[in-house]
């Protein structure tokens, strides 16, 4: 177990650099100014604004100088765009609203998901299997522009307890976490559909059957533990992909998380945010499926001693 | 498993519902008289000298206070402010404001005169890296743009009086450079590559027969140059800007320059000994004193300023926040007079200020606070309690948390949902005439509009009234000029919809019966700027026969291709600051930061001048008009419409009245239960 865990941080160093890396140079060869407005910058002014960033040294010095002040003074820079701001600060303000909102919308994603997959299972190639899977299909293509509002029009319209976007009541996690969930939700479903097939058609199975055991005593004490397993592994970067690709649920619900970073980033040239998100970013997956293996292990014997 | 995970999501979904206030935001802060409104983004900033947007104003103007206040219903109307009283002389040059005897600021530190000379002087600071982008709103004071622009000579000559000519003379003198000719725009060619019209930039400084190297120019050194490209390359940088030793070569070459005609060797050998002098300073002195701003604290409460011409609308102007003062002894405490974005006294719990509100609470993204300022002068007409800005970037979303009782007033409403706001909040949709116009940048420097006859076909084939009435549906009104209604100011009626003539001229032009190639207008990547392109694309072609090509690019680089002249077609949009037309008209002056049509007219620019210096108000407006004429005959943009705002207000809020630049004294807003 420790070994695992030890080479998984390895790993997610490793990665994590080679990422950064990419991205450093990546992000700088975008075109445009990060310093544009309006109104031209005088030549002064935009050198000013260059040193004070310390963009006006050679590439391969400010790579070094990026990451001496990350590890010597955990320093990730100032925001370009949101001038006078730290991009630690401005990621420490809205992580902790996309975990809430990651977690509670897997939540959902998981409520929604799974019994639609082994629903779906039970009756393979019937019309409730159809049905099931037409959901998940639905439930990936429709995006997040569309459901948003529509959410907002007939559920917070109507619904005094729902406001229509915001971050101020707690009822206002449910909108968005709800518009998220379903991409996770329809994944889950067909994941946990094939692992349940799989499951169903072993020998051991049809012993439990022959022996008379209920099915839903088949399904809950059988079947489900190894059915579940594609769905699982899943789990650990649907979250991350959750809590980072929440750009179109965030603006359309006024949600302060930080998926909008990953897009407003790149707009606006702010190579610190740009970077910091992505360090994050790979920390997090690295974290996500080390958990998602963590849970693999716990639920599968097999592995443990592997 | 199953069981375990049904107990969870029931419990938290009974906690979601109990945990909830049935009543709706708007009631709960009506009750704590709080007005919550929408506002567009996450600002800049809040330091009012550095920032330049619309939801940055909206801040600025609850948390501070300039020397005048917006008359709540009046356009062009102020009220006293920071300043109780003020006087002026009889050509509207010289102005002395009283500031409130009672006058604090929310730290309860009194505001001085002081104050206000010290802000004036952070906003136009010459460090060119202070990144005041409005600090031309303050050149209307006396010598403030030779102080921020650093002009030497003026400075070091023009206020003096044992100087030996008046500084009138040296005017046409080069002492700020030629931008026209930076080298920079003629990358990679040589001299006997270039059009003649660039030639000519060229040959007003060189003799018959001289020729330089433009590589040259760009990579030697000053000392290797040859002596008719040391002639190009001291008057591309211009007097002001020379070092000790290009100096000592102008000293001995006086005619490498060029002068104002009769200005004799002696004066010119005083310039240059001037600024040299200066030069060789090892500590250079700030400017301030020798630049005889025009701004004076005569004691605490008496601030005097003057002007560097009649300006008769100084009042309406100080309620801009370019003039509004910023807390001294705070900023000191936060770092230097010109310390930018690193200072943090804008932060929560640092930031002082001077108006009917304070900072409150700043969440990024999230929302921005402000509260009721106890330390203000006139806290008895400040009815509410505090104000809640809401970043909402999605129209949609705020047309819909209005509808749910979440705002009290949005910063718009989407062309799509007017009808539906029509319906839906006839009482509430308010549609209102905005000092903004809608046009299109013309490159003047490319073909086929470099000849003025294309430029005015292209304005005349714009089917203004269809597009405002069937795309825009907000209330617009076809742009028949550059500069939009104001009260005493005749709007123009040199653009409207021609398509007949707009052929005609498009035949008799340059261009004749050729095909015009395929053209580039440039938008940004937002939804309304592709509908906008696609329509003007359509008319384009439908009237004149022309392709357009929609390009399309995120902001920083539509401002960049803009400004490089990257574009065929561009569309762009002004509000104006204050109710002048020359808030229209300054900005296509040559190598203004906001012309970037590369056109430039010498007539214009001498009408805007003569304005300038024109005290009384007919005459004065009949010269501006006059130089819209000129701009509008050249046509280096086509006018497309004059804005209107469309907001949803809801009827509670009171003391919102119709705005011409929609600046609303927040002081004066109440809510009614």
């Amino acid at each position: 177990m420790l070994k695992l865990i030890l080479s998984r941080v390895i790993q997610t160093i490793l990665v994590v650099f080679i990422l950064v890396t990419f991205v450093f140079f990546a992000v700088r060869a975008i075109p445009g100014n990060p310093f544009a407005s309006e109104k031209a910058n005088s030549p002064e002014e935009q050198a000013a604004l260059e040193a004070y960033y310390g963009l006006d040294k050679p590439l391969p010095i400010q790579y070094a100088n990026y990451w001496k002040n990350i590890l010597t003074k955990g320093d990730f820079g100032d925001s370009l765009s949101l001038k006078g701001r730290k991009v630690s600060d401005l990621i420490a303000q809205s992580f902790p609203v996309s975990v809430k909102l990651g977690i509670v919308s897997l939540f959902f994603g998981v409520l929604i998901g799974i019994p639609l997959g082994i629903i779906a299972a039970l009756h393979h190639n019937k019309m409730i299997d159809y049905l099931a899977m037409i959901i998940a299909m639905a439930g990936i293509c429709v995006v997040a522009f569309v459901l948003g509002p529509l959410f907002q029009i007939n559920i917070a319209n109507p619904l005094t307890f729902f406001n229509v976007a915001g971050w101020s009541r707690t009822s206002d996690i449910f909108l968005p976490a709800l518009t998220l969930c379903f991409g996770v939700a329809a994944y889950l479903a067909r994941l946990t559909r094939g692992g349940m097939l799989d499951v169903l058609s072993q020998d051991y199975i049809r012993t439990a059957k022959a022996k008379g055991v209920p099915t839903i005593q088949i399904i809950t004490k059988h079947a489900m533990r190894t059915a579940l397993m594609p769905a699982v592994t899943y789990l650990g970067p649907a979250f991350a992909a959750i809590i980072t690709g929440s750009f179109v649920v965030e603006t359309i619900f006024m949600v302060p998380g930080m998926g909008q970073y990953f897009v407003t980033g790149i707009t606006s040239k702010d190579y610190n945010l740009v970077l910091a998100l992505v360090l994050f970013y790979g920390i997090l997956m690295g974290i996500a499926n080390l958990f998602s293996d963590l849970i693999l292990i716990f639920m599968d014997p097999k592995l443990r001693k592997a | 498993m199953f069981r375990n995970l049904i107990f969870p999501a029931l419990a938290s979904f009974a906690f979601i519902l109990t945990s909830c206030d049935s009543r709706s935001d708007v009631e709960v802060a009506n009750e704590a008289n709080i007005l919550i409104i929408g506002n567009k983004g996450e600002p800049k900033g809040l330091d009012p000298q550095l920032v330049s947007g619309v939801m940055e104003s909206n801040l600025i103007r609850a948390l501070f206070e300039g020397l005048c206040v917006e008359h709540p219903s009046k356009d062009g109307e102020v009220l006293p402010g920071a300043a109780a009283s003020w006087v002026h002389n009889e050509d509207y040059s010289e102005w002395t404001f009283s500031l409130q005897t009672d006058g604090k600021w929310s730290d309860g530190v009194p505001i001085t005169a002081e104050d206000f000379a010290f802000s004036y002087r952070r906003m136009i600071s010459p460090d060119p890296a202070w990144p005041a982008k409005y600090a031309s709103m303050l050149y209307f004071i006396e010598n403030a743009e030779a102080y921020h622009k650093t002009q030497l000579g003026k400075i070091l000559c023009g206020n003096d009086e044992s100087f030996p000519l008046t500084w009138e003379i040296l005017k046409e003198t080069n002492f700020a450079g030629d931008p026209l000719i930076s080298a920079a725009n003629f990358k990679g060619k040589e001299f006997s590559e270039l059009k003649e019209a660039e030639l000519a930039d060229f040959h007003k400084y060189l003799d018959e027969g001289e020729t330089v190297s433009i590589k040259n120019l760009a990579n030697k050194k000053f000392d290797k140059l040859s002596s008719s490209e040391k002639k190009i390359f001291l008057n591309l940088k211009g007097l002001d800007h020379l070092d000790v030793d290009q100096l000592g070569y102008v000293q001995k070459n006086l005619n490498a320059l060029k002068w104002s005609e009769g200005t004799d060797d002696t004066v010119k050998q005083e310039v240059i000994s001037r600024i040299l002098q200066f030069q060789k300073t090892e500590d250079k002195p700030d400017l301030w004193e020798k630049a005889q701003v025009g701004v004076e604290a005569v004691d605490d409460f008496t601030l005097k300023l003057t002007m560097r011409g009649p300006v008769d609308f100084l009042p309406e102007l100080s309620t801009h926040y370019t003039w509004f003062p910023v807390p001294k002894h705070i900023i000191l405490q936060y770092g230097k007079i010109n310390t930018a974005f690193a200072s943090q006294w804008t932060k929560e719990g640092n930031m002082v200020s001077n108006g009917a509100f304070k900072l409150k609470k700043w969440r990024t993204n999230h929302f921005i606070e402000v509260e009721k300022n106890p330390a203000y002068w006139d806290t008895e007409t400040v009815s509410l309690a505090g104000i809640r800005y809401l970043p909402i970037g999605n129209n949609y979303t705020e047309t819909r948390m209005y509808g749910d009782e979440q705002l009290h007033l949005t910063y718009t409403v989407p062309a799509e949902l007017i009808p539906f706001a029509k319906k839906e909040y006839p009482n509430e949709l308010r549609q209102e005439a905005y000092v903004g116009t809608r046009f299109a940048r013309i490159n003047t420097e490319r073909d086929p509009f470099k000849d003025p006859k294309v430029r005015r076909a292209f304005a005349l084939a714009i089917d203004q009234a269809a597009f405002c009435d069937n795309i825009l549906m907000g209330g617009q009104t076809p742009a028949s000029g550059i500069v939009p209604p104001l009260a005493g100011y005749p709007v123009s009626d040199k653009i409207s919809f021609q398509p007949e003539k707009a052929r005609q001229l498009l035949k008799e032009s340059s261009w004749g019966d050729k095909e015009i190639p395929t053209l580039t207008f440039l938008t940004t990547d937002s939804d309304g700027g592709r509908t906008e392109a696609e329509v003007i694309q359509s008319m384009l072609k439908e009237h004149l026969g022309v392709e357009v090509r929609i390009i399309q690019r995120e902001w920083s680089t539509y401002l960049q291709l803009q400004r490089d002249g990257d574009y065929d077609l561009s569309a762009a949009g002004w509000i104006g600051d204050y109710l002048d037309p020359t808030t229209f008209l300054e900005m296509w002056r040559r190598g203004d930061g906001n012309n970037n049509t590369g056109w430039s007219s010498k007539e214009f620019e001498r009408l805007l001048d003569e304005a300038g210096q024109i005290a009384d108000p007919t005459t004065r407006i009949a010269t501006l008009a006059k130089a819209e004429a000129i701009f509008l005959d050249e046509n280096p943009v086509l006018p497309i419409y004059f804005y209107t705002t469309n907001y949803l207000i809801r009827p509670e809020v009171k003391g919102w009245h119709p705005l011409l630049l929609n600046n609303h004294p927040f002081k004066f807003v109440k809510i009614e239960k």
